[in-house]
């Protein structure tokens, strides 16, 4: 009973949605305002429904119900209440219904407090929200429908894939999901803006916190995933290329993209056709993400059931909305002008330039990951192009991006002081160097490989850079007013960015692997430390039993920690490596279990990781820049925005901050 | 005209994606091609199960199309392959050789002892090393080879009574056809 409720309820929240995108739409464009008003309730009324699905879905995995087949194929009665919670996003159907609370929920955040944007611009919002989300419900009612019955119910279900039963997988794609979708919000704007016929409003500084926010959320999801694969996949990788992967880095390049071309025409109204392009570009990356994965278009490890009529499904959605959007863009983008003009050498120039290195570093991930479906539609068999490919790119594209990091702050808009930049970028360099001399003189191991080389002084002179901002800054400006909410997002996201750096190459560079065969009571030594295997013993979890391995650490010949990595077997047969990791500041000690050999040794994978923390720091660093930056009070909707859409051109609002700048 | 390139670059890609999906209805995207289709059975001599002072090498095996079906006892999809073995592969017409991977002899005995021998003979690769030349992926994998010793087919998972009817007995046939 209680599931039929719940596909009743996405069918109310579908023809909720309808009316949601369908009213709003036609009273905007017919300027009736009881038509519009609609928006806000239909809206709300669509996120309690997909809720209320939501609720019982979870209701059904809690309660064991199995007749549910989603609930009967993801779950069982050994499995623990929190995985099976979790497990309602565990496969094709409950994710896709997970994606449409997190659409709806944020349409209901932007309905709550974006009650003060112009109507008109208010109702098209939503509208296109409600438009998207149409197309999600349909998906999931005509080809995923969760609350599908299994009759008779089996007397216990199967299992949740082992590999999400980690508590970093639980959450990582709600936290993925909110990233994605969250782009939706700037998308919407940037419709909105498109329908409305002039992108010379405000739009892009209400658009702004949203797409701040979503980023934030998107760099989270991404360093859960990047940690769970380490944690989780037993062999101490924490980026592979892999599709599902790409998917999710492609929007988050799109969305840095993004951040730094609102900013521009924020700012100055510069640019503001690219900075619609990139609304659009962010979040049908993050669409063609979800259709990549979920389609089966392409294999990958993340195999996720694949089945032709989803994926011709999301194909004809992808059409609609992202060539739709594009077919407006072609329509109404050329009427727009360019804002104020600017110098070569200026911030926007440099912002422009990063742009472009994002942007085309997405472009590149895209073909690298359909390189396999450009192989195939040629002859030319499925080729793969794995880490060389992506590797050497990303440090192509990403060296010149960092080396300009520091320089943003400094250029004035505009027409910024070349001498200044030049100084700037002298005396980082110089910092760097000289750090990277005294590493070097402390350090007895030799030349270090090149890549500890780039990371360490990339990582220093950004840093450096960031730095003489933030006292410049703390010197020139009044007190009070030094760092506002917005450039200490900036500050706090670009030292992020320094430590990622670091992290990265210096874990690439230093990582020492041994794969080994060790019986009990013998050791294998990685520079100061000692790993003595002591054998395995028996374990028993709620849902599983394991081969618990016991690996005494020695520090210089002292007792330093004791790792149990594990090897599980699930009861339904499915087999996980569970690795035992001693996290560090400046390094991982890494154990896991590969497979058993005779007499009772087993082969291991004992990794020493220098660093490897600092990238995930790295990450959650610029995740909390991203937040910090969407606070700004400059941000909030304020009463005068209603009125001032139909007179303010950009650029001419009194900023006063941005000049001392 | 400018800002129409996005929108013409987007349905290049809708073109691609929609061969994507065509694509995968064509074809098992469990099947991984082999580089060694249409090349020559790795030379090998491996002993057989019952005796292990004799060997089958590829020389003995040459001017007849066979089969080499990769099997352990510890592999559970083997145990779903094992009656379609039983049933269809028989009535191929052609040898079945069984390819005993990483198992210890006895099980292997013990285990077809139990559930029947479909195979012609088997022979053991007790440590795995041979089949490194094979590009063994894991077991059951499925090696079709021609009169010529040429490998002419490979199957990466357990044979169902649908691949037999439809890749494996035509190939057989038209291999067989080509045969003097």
């Amino acid at each position: 009973m209680l599931p039929e409720l719940g596909q009743m309820a996405l069918i109310l929240a579908l023809l909720l949605a309808t009316v949601q995108a369908v009213l709003p739409l036609v009273g905007a464009w017919r300027n009736q305002p009881a038509l519009m008003a609609v928006a806000r309730p239909a809206a709300i009324g669509h996120a309690l429904f997909v809720t209320l699905a939501f609720a019982l879905l979870a209701y059904a995995f809690l309660t064991f119900n199995f007749s549910v087949a989603y609930v009967a194929n993801n779950s069982n009665l050994s499995l623990p209440w929190y995985y099976r919670f979790a497990a309602v996003w565990g496969a094709h159907e409950g994710s896709m219904l997970l994606w449409v609370l997190i659409l709806s929920l944020w349409t209901v955040a932007l309905a709550i407090f974006s009650t003060r944007l112009p109507q008109v611009f208010y109702a098209r919002v939503l509208g296109v929200l409600g438009l998207l989300s149409i197309g999600f419900l349909l998906f999931i009612l005509l080809t995923s429908n969760p609350f599908g019955r299994l009759l008779p119910p089996p007397p216990n279900g199967a299992d949740l894939n082992p590999v999400l039963q980690d508590p970093g997988m639980t959450f990582h794609p709600p936290v993925l999901y909110m990233g994605y979708v969250g782009f939706s919000v700037a998308f919407a704007f940037a419709i909105a803006a498109l329908l409305g016929g002039s992108l010379d409003k405000p739009w892009v500084r209400w658009a702004r916190p949203w797409t701040n926010v979503a980023w934030g959320f998107l760099t989270l999801g991404i360093v859960a995933g990047s940690w769970w694969a380490y944690a989780e996949l037993g062999w101490g990788g924490w980026w592979f290329w892999d599709p599902v992967e790409n998917a999710s880095f492609m929007p988050w390049l799109a969305g840095a993209a993004l951040i730094h071309a609102q900013a521009i025409t924020e700012k100055r109204g510069s640019l503001p056709a690219w900075t619609v392009l990139l609304s659009i570009f962010a979040f049908s990356l993050s669409l063609l993400g979800t259709f990549l994965v979920r389609s089966g278009v392409l294999t990958s490890v993340h195999a996720f059931a694949s089945d032709p009529r989803r994926g011709v499904f999301i194909l004809i959605y992808l059409g609609i909305v992202i060539g739709g959007s594009l077919l407006l863009y072609a329509l109404r983008a050329p009427k727009v002008a360019g804002g104020k003009p600017f110098a070569p050498l200026s911030r926007e120039t440099l912002l422009l330039v990063v742009n472009l290195l994002l942007t085309t570093s997405a472009a590149m991930v895209l073909l690298g990951t359909l390189f396999p479906l450009i192989g195939d539609a040629f002859g030319w068999g499925r080729i793969s192009v794995g880490p060389p490919y992506f590797g050497t790119l990303f440090i192509a594209l990403m060296t010149p991006a960092i080396m300009l990091m520091p320089l943003g702050p400094f250029a004035r808009w505009g027409r910024a002081d070349g001498r200044l930049l030049i100084r700037v970028a002298v005396q980082s360099a110089v910092v760097a160097l000289l750090v990277g001399g005294i590493l070097l003189f402390a350090d007895s191991r030799g030349t270090p490989p090149w890549r500890a080389v780039l990371g360490g002084l990339g990582a220093v002179y950004v840093l450096a850079g960031v730095f003489a901002y933030a006292l410049k800054r703390w010197r020139e400006a009044p007190r009070g007013s030094r760092y506002p909410a917005e450039m200490l997002g900036m500050l706090i996201a670009h030292v992020g960015v320094g430590i990622f750096v670091a992290g990265v190459l210096l874990t690439t560079a230093f990582s020492i692997e041994h794969d080994v065969r060790l019986a009990p009571g013998q050791t294998e030594t990685i520079g100061n430390f000692a790993f003595r295997f002591e054998g395995t013993t028996h374990v028993t979890g709620p849902n599983w039993t394991a081969e618990q391995g016991t690996v005494d650490v020695l520090e210089n010949g002292a007792p330093y920690t004791v790792l149990h990595p594990q090897k599980r077997t699930y009861d339904q047969g499915q087999g996980q490596t569970e690795s035992s990791i001693d996290p560090g500041f400046m390094r991982d000690l890494y154990v896991a279990l590969g497979e058993p050999l005779d007499n009772g040794a087993w082969a291991l994978r004992i990794y020493v990781k220098p660093f490897v923390r600092w990238m995930w720091g790295g990450g959650i660093l610029m995740m909390i820049g991203g937040f910090v930056a969407a606070t700004d009070r400059r941000f909030r909707l304020r009463r005068h925005d209603q009125e001032a859409t139909s007179s303010a051109s950009p650029g001419d609002r009194p900023t006063p901050r941005e000049d001392s700048a | 005209m400018k800002r129409a390139l996005p929108l013409i670059g987007f349905l290049l890609l809708v073109a691609l994606f929609g061969f994507g999906i065509w694509w995968n209805t064509q074809h098992d995207p469990r099947e991984v091609p082999s580089p060694l289709i249409g090349k020559p059975v790795p030379a090998y001599s491996l002993p057989f199960l019952d005796n292990p002072s004799q060997h089958l090498t590829r020389q003995e095996m040459l001017g007849q199309v066979y089969l080499i079906n990769v099997f352990a006892s510890w592999c559970i999809a083997c145990g779903e392959e094992h009656p379609v073995l039983m049933q269809d592969a028989q009535q191929l017409g052609v040898p079945l050789v069984g390819y005993n991977y990483k198992d210890d002899p006895a099980d292997a005995k013990a285990w077809l002892a139990r559930h029947g021998n479909p195979y012609s003979m088997v022979v053991t690769d007790r440590n795995g090393v041979e089949a490194i030349n094979f590009g063994v992926y894991g077991a059951p994998e499925t090696f079709l080879v021609d009169a010529k010793g040429i490998i002419r087919y490979k199957r990466i998972g357990p044979l169902t009574p649908k691949v037999i009817a439809h890749v494996l007995e035509p190939k057989i046939r038209e291999l067989k056809r080509e045969e003097p």
